[in-house]
């Protein structure tokens, strides 16, 4: 079933409520692009190792994300959900203490980038093989079944190019078999790396798989915070309410390289051109001002405020201590005693 | 000059223009040339023949097996070794199978870019050449020159067996020769990259280069060692490594990957077995920490063996 978010008129009371979670989701997507925007010149100073893989243009959609879930859910964010991770509650520091390695952050230097997660927190770490985090929120649902704690919802995310691996279609069976509770975020963002969707599938749409695995499928202009926040919220609703899984397509166009190191050449200037070309927060920002919520220089403000929380970590961050191969333990096991070091 | 990538890429061009069974498939490896330039222009070149793939690992590596049936000779990139897990069922167990089960030969050629970089991670670093080497039916090149980077990719398309070929990606950029070779030594016999008497380093892939860093160093002190570079992982060239201890009497093997099992501890195990007479001093071994690849620079340098670390582990076998 693919259902369509109703254009339903609002009364003045939600048209409020409406506006301070756009503008609360909008200032999320706004930290998530400016706190990229400077790893990426980190990135060019040489003061990151690896690589740096940024959101830009999928903020709206992955902030959707991290705003329909509450406390006690499961996320697992992939590549591209910066702004997704903020709204769901990862500190501003672990980004930057990641991609600079501190021995402080959640990763303590022994992995970097988007490669992060805190699990006790029912944030996944995700790893890098396409399509593996999927199950891992299946069960952990599973667990919150087993355990007879109700109401939990798992969220995670993917591209087009993802939908394309075996355990993307594992994850999504096995879910529907199970019924849970499991929201499926893909942005289907055009290419996978330099791969255009014509190489990647060639289903008419990607909602379609939805039927496919007898689950309920959405799809949304990803460029849209408004219709963001409204399908995810739906999304998410449908599922807690015992819906079993379902399957959200945003669509939308990577406005950068699949990371630093690429200049996307090869993204069709068409497509550039397109709606689907728009800058959600461009798109966000002329909501905002258009329905008059706030000032320009109110939003002005907001940009000098998180200029600032993000200069702050940073300036807090590179004085923090880096691994130190003396001090680490070498030790991949929970069990000490049966490690062989 | 030319770069160790550059020798692969040339390597898949002349494979293309001699043989036309020969096409390339994997990820971003058409238009774009490849995740690091590795099949640059090759679509171009060769229309119709350099195919990117969708994000389906098992998959890529199942149609090359059934190419292969068909009478093709598939060369697969997978965009890192990493992700070649997620084939790992099509090539230990349907690959590596089909000759022994059927008298069919199944010809693929599994390019595996592989190895650790600095900030790489433990996804997009590791060494996974034991892994296969462990499955019959599977043969697994390790080239550490550009010119073995070369001949033996040629090599591994002209083999009936899948061909696991692991090229390291801290060598792609790093190492130059002045040309391709015309001729080449056959798959299966290791290379004396360094003669010496007083030990024996066996390694193989970037190993080599650290072990030769090494030896010069140590050669500052007096001491004449020893590097084989295996260049091939299975076959393993047994008999130049009981040569070559037979010649210094001592014995270290060094590799990039895991500790536990792998190439190291089998080439230990074949010289103890086969040579222990050879032997003046206990053999030793040198590998990555037992844990996974650490993301930061400062972490990695000590996961894996280097120069340093190789120098002093020789200094303790030459103390013995
Ligand atoms: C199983 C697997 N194969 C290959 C890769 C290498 N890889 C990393 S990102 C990427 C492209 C991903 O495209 P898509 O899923 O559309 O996400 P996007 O980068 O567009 O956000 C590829 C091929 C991987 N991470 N996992
Ligand atoms: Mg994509």
């Amino acid at each position: 079933m693919v259902l369509q978010t109703a254009e339903a008129p609002c009364s003045c009371m939600e048209a409020s409520e409406n506006s301070q979670s756009f503008l609360k989701a909008y200032r999320w997507m706004l930290l998530a692009r400016l706190v990229e925007e400077k790893i990426a010149s980190l990135y060019r100073g040489g003061k990151i190792f690896g690589g740096v893989f940024v959101s830009k243009g999928q903020e709206a959609l992955s902030v959707a994300i991290g705003s329909s879930l509450r406390k006690g859910d499961i996320f697992a964010p992939l590549i591209r959900d910066q702004a997704g991770r903020l709204a769901f509650g990862e500190p501003l520091l672990d980004c930057l203490r990641t991609y600079l390695g501190s021995r402080l952050g959640p990763m303590r230097g022994r992995d970097g980038n988007v490669h992060r997660g805190r699990p006790k927190e029912g944030m996944l770490p995700m790893i890098s093989h396409l399509g593996a985090m999927i199950p891992a929120v299946a069960g952990c649902l599973m667990a919150r079944r087993f355990r007879g704690i109700e109401g939990t919802v798992g969220a995670t995310c993917i591209g087009d190019g993802g939908t394309s691996t075996g355990a993307f279609h594992e994850a999504m069976n096995l879910a529907a078999v199970e019924r849970l509770p499991l929201v499926m975020v893909v942005a289907n963002n055009q290419y996978a790396y330099s791969t255009p969707n014509s190489r990647q599938f060639v289903c008419r749409d990607l909602v379609d798989k939805a039927a496919g695995y007898g689950i309920e499928g959405h799809s949304v202009d990803a460029t849209d915070l408004g219709a963001c926040l409204k399908t995810l919220g739906q999304a998410v609703d449908r599922a807690r309410a015992g819906h079993g899984p379902q399957l959200v397509i945003g669509s939308l166009l990577r406005l950068a390289g699949h990371g630093e190191h690429d200049d996307a050449h090869y993204v069709d200037p068409a497509l550039k051109e397109s709606a689907l070309g728009r800058d959600c927060l461009k798109v966000a920002e002329q909501h905002i001002l258009s329905s008059k919520w706030a000032a320009e220089s109110t939003l002005l403000d907001w940009n000098e405020e998180a200029q600032k929380q993000i200069d702050d970590a940073v300036a807090l961050t590179i004085r923090e201590p880096l691994p130190d191969p003396n001090q680490e333990d070498w030790c991949a096991l929970a069990t000490r005693h049966l490690s062989e070091g | 000059m030319i770069t160790y990538l550059e020798a692969i890429r040339e390597a898949q061009a002349k494979a293309l223009a001699d043989d036309p069974r020969v096409y390339i498939y994997g990820q971003d490896v058409g238009q774009f040339g490849g995740a690091f330039k590795a099949t640059k222009n090759l679509a171009q070149e060769f229309p119709g023949r350099v195919l990117d793939a969708p994000i389906s690992e098992d998959a890529i590596i199942g149609s090359a097996i059934g190419a292969a049936i068909e009478g093709m000779r598939p060369i697969i990139e997978m965009q890192f070794a990493d992700f070649s897990t997620v084939g790992f069922n099509q090539i230990v167990n349907h690959a590596a199978t089909m000759n022994w089960r059927t008298q069919l030969p199944c010809p693929i050629t599994i390019r595996l870019p592989s190895g650790g970089t600095a900030g790489g991670g433990p996804f997009h670093s590791q060494s996974m050449e034991a892994l296969y080497a462990h499955y019959p039916g599977l043969i697994v090149m390790t080239p550490a020159t550009v010119e073995d980077a070369y001949s033996m990719l040629l090599e591994a398309v002209a083999i009936d067996d899948p061909v696991i070929f692991c090229e390291h990606k801290y060598l792609y950029y790093h190492l130059k020769a002045e040309s391709l070779p015309t001729e080449a030594m056959p798959t299966g016999k290791a290379r004396v990259a360094r003669a010496g008497r007083d030990a024996t380093i066996v390694t193989y892939s970037a190993m080599v280069h650290e072990s030769l860093a090494a030896a010069e160093e140590l050669a500052g002190e007096g001491w004449e060692i020893e590097v084989i570079d295996l260049r091939s992982i299975k076959p393993l060239d047994t008999d130049t490594v009981l040569a070559s201890v037979a010649r210094t009497g001592r014995l270290l093997a060094v590799g990039e990957a895991f500790p536990w099992g792998g190439v190291t501890a089998e080439i230990l195990a074949r010289v103890a077995s086969e040579g222990y007479d050879l032997l003046d001093a206990p053999p030793r071994r040198l590998n990555a920490k037992d844990t996974p690849v650490p993301y930061h620079p400062n972490l990695w340098g000590t996961h894996r063996p280097t120069a340093r670390t190789i120098s002093a582990e020789m200094r303790e076998l030459l103390r013995r």
